[in-house]
Parts: C-alpha cells; structure tokens; sequence
C-alpha cells in the first residue's frame, strides 16, 4: 500500500466542518473530537452511517441535523451490514453505468456497544465478504447515552451502572475484550488504533483506511467526561496518557503485518518511557474505588494484563 | 424551537431531519469560557484540532484562529492543551 497523502495543521483547519456545531454532544465530548477529526480524512463524496449510540443521538435530534454529508441511521445491530448495503448499491449503480462519481466513500462510525456487543456478528459478516469500508470504531468503553452500563469494552475494575464497585465487587471483574484482534484474524487489509491526542496519527490512519481495498478497521480511544468520571478539559490529556501508559498502544497492521506507530514505538524503544497505569486510573472517577486497601491489588492485576498485552504486541511487531 | 417545528402533514418522509445544527446553538451550556492572549499564540491550531464542537476556527483571511461563542460549550480542552499557555477560561 503507498501512501502519498501529505498535508499541513493549516490544510486541515482549513477543511471544512463535515460534524457541524450545534450538536448535542456533552462538554469536553471525546466521540465529537474524534468525528471531527476523522471527517477531515475524506477524499471525495463520502456517505456515513452510524447505528444507535452517542452520537447517532446527539447529532440528528428532530428536526436538527449535524451532518453534512450523507448520513444514514441504522439499527443498533446493523452498522456495518448498512455499511456492506450502501458498497454493494454504489457498485450495482455503477455497473449500469448510473453512478456520476467514479468512487464514493463508505464510512461506518459506532460505538463500543455497537461494535463489541450487538453489531459484532454484522461486522463480522462484512469483513467477510470483503466489502470496501472504512468502520470506525469510537471506544468511550460503555454504554454511555443511557446511563454507563458496561459493554464488552468495558475495561477491567470501571465502575460502571451495572458493574458497581461494592464491598465485593471491585467495578467490572473482566478485561476488556480485544476486538482489534479479533478483527485482525479476519484477514481484512487494514486495521489501525489511534488516539485523538495524537491528531495527525488518526487523520492519517483514516485516510489509509479509506485508501485500502476492501474494508478497514479503525480503533478510536474516545475518552467520556460524565462515564469516566473526570473533568471535561482532561479529554485530550486521558487520551494521550492511555497511549504513554500503553493501556492503548497505537499501531496498525498492513495486510496483517503489525507495526508500531511513533508514540507507541518511542516507548517500545525507551521503556523507562513506559507510565505506570495508576497515573492513567487516579486521574478518572471509575476507578476511584480502587485506591482503597480492599480492592488495591486488582490495580497490580490491571497493570499486569496491560504489561502482558503490549508483550504480546511487541512481539507482533517484531520488536 | 417550537417555531420551526411543522405539522404532521408538512413533516418530511421518514421524519428526517431537515434543520442544521447550527440553528441550535449550544454556547448558552456553560457559564464558562475561553479566551486568548494573542501575544502568546503561536497559531499552531492544536486549540481548533482538539474543540469537540467546531468552535475554534481558523480564519484564512485574517490568518488567525477565532472563537465561535456560539457553539463553545466551555469545556476547558482548549485552555489545557495549548502549549503556549495562551488560553484562559474565565466565567462569562
Ligand atoms: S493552541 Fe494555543 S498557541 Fe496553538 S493556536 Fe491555539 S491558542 Fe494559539
Ligand atoms: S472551551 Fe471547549 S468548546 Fe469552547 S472553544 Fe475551547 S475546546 Fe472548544
């Protein structure tokens, strides 16, 4: 895959706002920072869709709509198997010769409930049958718009609604599910995470993932202010230490060859660079029970399934 | 609101929305916001990358970056990400 695509902080500020103002997102939203940003990635007509989640409720309330391009809403289930519809249209268009641009965009954004939980089995349908889409996946790592409750994305020892820290239960018992993995295994010719945190990093991986041929998977970490606990202008900050404290390493695999990208292999590199995961735990709410005597250990735990993992990872990438 | 709402009969198939967000304006949220020392800005645009909202905009005219009051829920991100320290949140 060659990549050519170069462009300035200006260029990009100059584009415009394909997520227009006025959507409902709460202050300090990290899903809207990531929108925005993946929006500046597109190269030509684009038509989105999304299923049922934050941002599908924030950005079409009646009669208001946020979006300037094509957007259509679908079932909590059914984000990519909308997404996999609309391909499968614009090529039947084309073959009967009634498609006026040469190649439209498909662009699916949803959750991590919509993703890890109720629309995997459509996502892995679409992948597939290899249709050609990009599906971004932004991770605010629980059922946020109705209330916190936990999904498969939901990390290890989060308080959340139905995963409550009690005198038993330290927040959610498990890790959360690594569905970029299970993506990967799919054989699909491109999946990458990113941080918006690192903005130019997710521009640029949105832009390879529309390029690729055939569907793309990107992992968006998307920090949440009221489910995480924390406040609002910490977004960005959140974002960039899960990154230094590899909770979320940044990488992508090409054809399913792994590489590291920068911030994560500046750490691979130097791992005195490496935090520890209670400067990325005491900086968010969810986890505020954890700094307790009782339920102290389960940060040992964290901190070990997160070290096992980035082992894991640098053995992929060869490092 | 209520003045741009239609009837059953006029609604559009399917119910679609049909008005931009930008008639809905979202800056009245916070009673907080943020506001820039010009001397200090160095125009990098990390404030108009990281604004969850759109409210930090580059003017290409005037070569500067300008808030949108309108649509800035006050949030703070801008104020603590710039590098040069140029923003501050100050209540209204
Ligand atoms: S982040 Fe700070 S220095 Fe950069 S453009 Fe914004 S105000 Fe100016
Ligand atoms: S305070 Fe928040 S919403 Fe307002 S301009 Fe700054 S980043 Fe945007």
């Amino acid at each position: 895959m060659s990549f050519t695509w170069k462009f300035t902080a200006r260029e990009i500020a100059e584009k415009p706002e394909l997520l227009a103002p006025g959507h409902r997102m709460c202050s300090g939203c990290g899903a809207a920072i990531v929108h925005r940003l993946v929006l500046k990635a597109v190269r030509g007509p684009t038509i989105v869709t999304h299923p049922t989640g934050c941002v599908e409720v924030t950005t079409a309330i009646y009669p208001y709509t946020s979006w300037r391009v094509p957007w259509v809403h679908t079932a909590f289930e059914t984000a990519a198997a909308n997404a996999a519809g609309i391909e499968a249209a614009f090529k039947a268009l084309r073959r009967r010769g009634r498609l006026k641009y040469d190649h439209v965009d498909v662009m699916a954004f949803a959750g991590d409930g919509g993703t890890y939980d109720i629309g995997i089995q459509a996502l892995s349908g679409a992948l597939e049958r290899g249709h050609d889409f990009l599906y971004v996946l932004y991770d605010n790592e629980a059922y946020m718009n109705t209330g916190i409750q936990r999904s498969g994305g939901t990390p290890l020892g989060a308080w959340t609604t139905t995963t409550p820290a009690g005198t038993k239960i330290p927040g959610k018992p498990e890790p959360r599910k690594p569905i970029e993995d299970i993506v990967v295994a799919h054989g699909v010719p491109y999946v990458a995470t990113a941080s918006p945190a690192h903005w130019m990093d997710l521009v640029v991986k949105a832009r390879k993932g529309l390029e690729a041929k055939g569907p793309a998977f990107l992992h968006v970490i998307a920090p949440c202010p009221r489910g995480w606990r924390y406040e609002s202008s910490k977004t960005i900050e959140l974002s960039r230490l899960a990154v230094e404290t590899c909770v979320f390493p940044l990488w992508e695999c090409v054809d399913g060859e792994h590489k590291l990208s920068a911030p994560s292999k500046a750490i691979a590199l130097k791992p005195d660079l490496k935090k520890p995961v209670v400067e990325y735990l005491k900086a968010q709410g969810r986890f505020s029970h954890l700094f307790t005597p009782e339920f102290e250990r389960v940060i040992d735990e964290i901190q070990r399934v997160v070290d096992k993992r980035w082992y894991l990872l640098l053995k992929k990438c060869s490092v | 609101m209520s003045s741009y709402e239609k009837g059953w009969k006029e609604v559009s198939i399917a119910g679609v929305c049909w008005l931009p967000s930008t008639k809905y304006l979202t800056g009245d949220w916070s009673p907080y916001k943020p506001v820039r020392d010009k001397a200090k800005c160095n125009k990098c645009l990390l404030c108009h990358m990281y604004c969850p909202d759109g409210a930090v905009i580059w003017n290409s005219k005037a070569e500067d970056i300008e808030f949108n009051y309108n649509f800035c829920k006050g949030c703070g991100i801008c104020a603590n990400e710039c590098p040069q320290g140029a923003i501050e949140i100050i209540l209204k």
